[in-house]
């Protein structure tokens, strides 16, 4: 239900990144500004990017595509990232539940998005999925936190187009009649080309997206079948 | 096929439209073989039900004869004879489980919508807007209904399709209405509404166990029909001050229930009915809830409110007070189709009651348009409309 942008780094490097491009950004703007000629201006002017990222601890959006690191750690580490939580019921026993998600290559027929997942034989695993434009979207992921008909996480691994990390837990409620699923999903923010297409895929609101998803994956796993009310929607 | 379609309010047309197919696994078709206009139909026709496209096939009480069934769906065989619950419902969820079936959690498949406007979504609907799933209705030739394997009810060969059809709604929704007062013996209920639920809340309310049912409407032949086939005292509101001849009739103590059958569009003749429809046409407020503030002012201490009556937004000058004031329970909702249908099947197969009573006018498809006006202007002595999609022309009136 929530969603935060934070910084894309460790809070310690962050602070002495923003003092030295405050310092350097200074220098730069009273240096330009102390020459008055176009090369002068031109110095000046090339301070912004640096003091913006001084004062607000983030560098332009423009440039986010070249600095974002591809490491979940990085990128996703404490609050950082863009976060979703949600989570569903469902009146099917908690192992079946696991079971069903545990088979990384079910999650296509719920989650909308999702073109397809395979699963290597070492843990990790090959993911694609498709934007309204219909470009497609792959990253490569592990399996970083396993517990039997409790919890899966993952994260995703460097050298894929999105950088993203997850979880997922499975706990019996109502006495154990019913299997509450509760999912934890975290992206970088939209950043470069590959950043445009996530940001579509998840639509504006990420949550609803999520909730859509679990909806599909509740309605199949209880009604065997996800609603349609004609062959078009 | 052919089927009744919404074209915007006081819009109906009968077009071509495709034939339904099977979507999903436990999904029959229906050859309709006869269907009806419901009361609530009249809402959609006013333009009160939002969410509703242009072409929508309406319709939501219709039976048939079983044409094509969905690979999972082991229960129907293509022949059966089956009624259509106007609810659909998936019967795993938590609240099918609890048979609370007109809750069910996942046969909307868009439920975001509903969501949006009530927190939670109910079950999907036939013929029903799209905040209710844009499911087709069953004013049609042919009807697709899913979790067929659930639903429809299959009817026995000696009871004939009017006998049967008002299983789909109208039965059971006034006899959930009555079921919802709590009756015991020595009970006297007063029901606002001589429409088809009403009339079905009369009898019901009898049949579970009153001693008096008071009937409430201001069209002579509804009142008529509600003192012969109902047996209930009436009171004609165009002419009496109800609030006092209900506390007349009941020595003043209030009736010890009160059932709603009217809904959202109420007419009335005090300051209230003229104001709501004041604010109504003026797009100031959804609904006109003259009946149901009537019914919580006279009912007695510690009654109930029933509530079979159709609402959809934000009531206006809505009486909590005297609701409270007076430790009032109200009951509400759409009707849980499936828990109701084999019960009253077999009331029927028993002779307690023949439906049938209530019909008024039967013809084919392609009257359909005219046939909602008559309805909803209530000429003709008009009470249920039933259509035979057979029958594409000709109407015989009866």
């Amino acid at each position: 239900m929530e969603s935060k942008v934070l910084s894309n780094q460790s809070p310690s490097l962050a602070d002495a990144e923003s003092w030295c491009a405050l310092g350097a950004g200074a220098l730069l703007l009273f240096v330009g500004a102390s020459r008055r000629s176009v090369v002068g201006v031109c110095v000046a002017l090339s301070s912004a990017p640096l003091l913006y990222r001084g004062i607000t601890g983030r560098w332009p959006d423009v440039l986010n595509g070249y600095v974002q690191s591809d490491s979940t750690k990085a990128a996703l580490g404490g609050e950082r990232g863009v976060h979703v939580r949600e989570s569903v019921r469902l009146e099917v026993p908690v192992a079946d539940v696991y079971r069903f998600w545990r088979r990384l290559e079910n999650l296509p027929r719920f989650m909308t998005h999702l073109e397809g997942v395979t699963e290597s034989p070492d843990g990790k695993s090959h993911w694609v999925a498709i934007g309204p434009a219909g470009l497609a979207v792959e990253w490569n992921a592990e399996i970083i936190n396993e517990v039997d008909n409790k919890l899966i996480a993952w994260r995703s691994l460097p050298g894929s187009d999105v950088v993203t990390a997850g979880s997922v837990s499975f706990d019996a409620a109502r006495a154990g009649r019913s299997t509450q699923v509760s999912v934890h999903l975290q992206y970088a923010p939209p950043a470069g080309k590959a950043g445009a297409l996530i940001a579509s895929l998840f639509g504006r609101e990420p949550s609803q997206t999520i909730r859509e998803d679990l909806r599909n994956f509740k309605q199949l796993l209880e009604a065997g079948e996800i609603p349609r009310a004609t062959a078009t929607a | 096929m052919r089927a009744v379609c919404w074209e915007g309010t006081e819009k109906i047309r009968v077009d071509t439209v495709p034939d339904p197919e099977i979507l999903n696994p436990r999904d029959a078709i229906i050859k309709v073989t006869t269907t009806a206009i419901c009361g609530s139909d009249l809402h959609i026709y006013d333009g009160f039900i939002p969410t509703m496209q242009k072409g929508d096939v309406l319709g939501h009480e219709f039976m048939g004869e079983v044409v094509e069934v969905g690979k999972d769906n082991t229960r129907l065989k293509i022949g059966d004879r089956v009624v259509v619950p106007f609810t659909i419902a998936c019967g795993r969820c938590y609240f099918c489980k609890q048979q609370l079936w007109s809750l069910c959690d996942n046969s909307n498949p868009n439920a975001w919508m509903a969501e949006k406007l009530y927190g939670y979504s109910a079950s999907g609907l036939f013929g029903y807007s799209h905040m209710y799933g844009g499911y087709p209705g069953g004013q049609a030739e042919y009807a697709r209904v899913p979790f067929a394997d659930v639903g429809p009810l299959k009817v026995p060969d000696t009871l004939t399709d009017e006998q049967v059809l008002f299983l789909s709604d109208i039965f059971p929704t006034g006899y959930m209405a009555a079921e919802n007062c709590q009756i015991r013996p020595g009970d006297t209920v007063a029901v606002w509404g001589c429409g088809p639920v009403g009339q079905f809340a009369i009898k019901s309310a009898y049949l579970l166990g009153a001693e008096r049912v008071i009937a409430i409407d201001r069209f002579p032949e509804r009142l008529a029909l509600a003192a012969g086939q109902g047996g209930a005292e009436t009171l004609d509101y165009s002419d009496v001050d109800i609030l006092a001849a209900l506390r007349e009739l009941t020595g003043g103590q209030g009736p010890d229930a009160c059932i709603d059958a009217v809904g959202l569009e109420a007419h009335g003749t005090t300051l209230d009915a003229w104001y709501d429809r004041a604010k109504t046409s003026m797009f100031l407020a959804t609904d006109r809830p003259h009946a149901l503030r009537q019914a919580i002012n006279a009912c007695r201490k510690g009654g109930t409110v029933s509530i079979p009556g159709v609402y959809g937004g934000w009531l206006d000058k809505f009486p909590l007070g005297a609701a409270f004031a007076k430790g009032l329970t109200l009951k509400m909702g759409q009707t849980h189709m499936h828990k109701y249908m084999p019960l009253l099947l077999e009331r029927i197969e028993r002779g307690e009651i023949d439906p049938s009573y209530i019909i008024t006018h039967r013809i084919g498809l392609e009257d359909a348009p005219a046939m909602y006006r008559t309805f909803r202007d209530k000429h003709d002595a008009c009470l249920k409309v039933v259509m035979k999609p057979g029958d594409k022309y000709g109407a015989t009136i009866n």
